[in-house]
């Protein structure tokens, strides 16, 4: 399997603070990964210097063995070229839709990536059927839902085709029946030659949207393995803020174990 | 001013532009005559006849620009009366203020002598201000159509077409479209504030609230550039904007790019 990317000891701070600290990693070609995190861990941050948004301070960031440096970037072709097979997908959908209608919006990446016309509205009006929003097209953002939103910004993204996708919390703030429809979605790269990469603190969608979890804490990787070794760990998830103790009473007899949405639980015996 | 009606109006203030802004989308949908043309054709258009106006030096004319707007706004199935209140009282106010010296101050024939004051009314005075007050009527109302028959985004996309620099284009797009989430982020820090008062607080503190509310907002919207600024560059921005013009002309919208002008030009010729 090839690589996507190679992270070596890379530190990023925000004049100061530290986002993240000497932290390694290697991500590979149809893998899918989760960041797995509290707020404030570094995952979004992570996310940005993967899409070559930010550039660590220190340490080294490769993609398929090309180093996302400035000075790589000046480099119109390869800029053009890294900006279609990598895309991010914001926290925020209304950062990510500043045109006028959801038309435009999809149709951005692609005119800014200098794609013919007939080629650019045919993969933007299939984008758009694929993500059922063909009935939004001409609507302006400002009148869209936050489901309709996070499925703009998500078509925004999937019209380039691109071979890494960078997910940052996609589900958070959705409600139930769009969050069940953006992992539905996700499922269903499973096997693709995509790698997926998706930020979040949802620790009960893991198993659904990835095959390897990455537990990151105050800018370094705590922990990493497969969704059932992560969600087996309790100790591991309290430690880093992703699920909390929970006190109930049974019979008037008060009983507190780790507690995290989405899940079953055993309950002890009486 | 009491306290609570200072809150409630702003809040009030805030739906209302939000409202007004669905309300001109609905006008643009609608089948009517101005809808059916080019968006570049109501753009030139109607600019045009803006310029008539401006050129314009007779009031009879003046007043039948007018007139044609108003038939334009109906046969365009605009509400007379919401573009009356919307428009015409409005700029009758202030364009109003603006011409009253005029009917004193100019010099001329006295036409009407204001009784117990040494104050006339000149006819020459009269015309001044009459023709102001219509030429910035019929002006606004003529700009005002452009912007209730068309969406937004096709006035912006006909600019373009019409060679506007894109990065004035995609200022005013962006303007446009982050007006409306800030006017929803200061709607509700007003509404969680409403929520939590108890009893009136004093003028002085409203103040302060608003200038603090102020001082959010632009921290949040600097905060805000920056991030679609990324999520830009994320998808290929590389300080040039490109953009997909969609439109083409028919038959029709040369008839009515004609019209246009003809009417334009004759009402120039007419009013010199």
């Amino acid at each position: 399997m090839d690589r996507a990317f190679e992270l070596h000891d890379v530190h990023f701070d925000y004049e100061g603070i530290a986002a993240l600290q000497g932290l390694s990693l290697q991500v590979e070609q149809g893998e899918r990964v989760a960041l797995l995190g509290a707020n404030g861990s570094g995952k979004s941050t992570l996310l940005r210097i993967l899409n070559a948004l930010y550039f660590p301070k220190q340490g080294s960031v490769h993609f398929q063995s090309e180093p996302l440096t400035q000075r790589r970037f000046q480099d119109e072709e390869f800029l053009l070229s890294f900006r279609r097979r990598v895309a991010l997908v914001f926290q925020n959908p209304d950062v990510q839709l500043f045109n006028p209608t959801v038309f435009d919006e999809v149709a951005y990446g692609p005119l800014q990536l200098n794609w013919r016309r007939e080629e650019l509205v045919r993969r933007v009006e299939e984008t758009l059927s694929l993500m059922a929003i063909t009935h939004l097209r001409e609507r302006p953002p400002y009148r869209l839902s936050g489901g309709e939103k996070k499925r703009v910004a998500l078509a925004s993204v999937l019209v380039l085709d691109p071979e890494v996708l960078l997910l940052d919390e996609p589900t958070a703030t959705l409600d139930p029946r769009t969050q069940s429809q953006v992992i539905d979605l996700l499922q269903q790269w499973k096997g693709t030659p995509k790698t997926v990469i998706t930020a979040t603190h949802q620790v009960e969608i893991v198993e659904y949207i990835a095959d390897r979890v990455i537990v990151l804490q105050a800018g370094h990787i705590a922990a990493s393995g497969t969704p059932a070794e992560i969600l087996s760990n309790r100790d591991l998830l309290l430690s880093a803020n992703l699920i909390h103790v929970h006190r109930h009473a049974h019979g008037g007899v008060m009983h507190s174990h780790p507690h995290f949405h989405g899940h079953s639980h055993q309950e002890p015996e009486p | 001013m009491s306290g609570r009606t200072f809150i409630e109006s702003t809040v009030r203030g805030f739906t209302e532009a939000l409202a007004h802004a669905l309300l001109s989308e609905r006008a643009a949908g609608q089948a009517g005559l101005l809808q059916t043309f080019d968006p570049r054709v109501r753009v030139l258009g109607l600019l045009a006849l803006v310029a008539a106006v401006v050129l314009c030096r007779r009031i009879e004319v003046v007043a039948v620009l007018l007139g044609l707007a108003a038939l334009l706004a109906v046969s365009s199935r605009v509400n007379l009366a919401s573009l009356a209140k919307r428009v015409w009282l409005v700029v009758l106010g202030f364009t109003g203020l603006i011409a009253l010296p005029a009917l004193f101050l100019t010099p001329g024939e006295p036409w009407f002598t204001i009784p117990g004051l040494r104050l006339s009314i000149t006819q020459h005075g009269l015309r001044t201000a009459v023709l102001l007050v219509l030429r910035v009527e019929a002006a606004a109302t003529f700009a005002t159509l452009l912007v209730l028959c068309t969406p937004w985004n096709h006035v912006l996309k006909a600019l373009r077409s019409l060679h506007l620099p894109a990065e004035i284009v995609a200022m005013l797009a962006m303007t446009h479209r982050y007006v409306f989430l800030l006017i929803e982020t200061a709607n509700q820090m007003f509404e969680s504030r409403q929520s939590r008062m108890v009893g009136v607080l004093p003028a002085k503190e409203y103040r302060n609230m608003t200038t603090r509310t102020a001082g959010v907002l632009l921290s949040k919207s600097v905060e805000l550039s920056h991030e679609v600024y990324l999520a830009m560059i994320s998808r290929g921005f590389r300080g040039e904007i490109a953009s997909l013009s969609e439109f083409r002309m028919k038959f029709r919208d040369y008839v009515g790019l004609m019209a246009f002008f003809c009417s334009g030009a004759i009402a120039v010729w007419l009013g010199r």
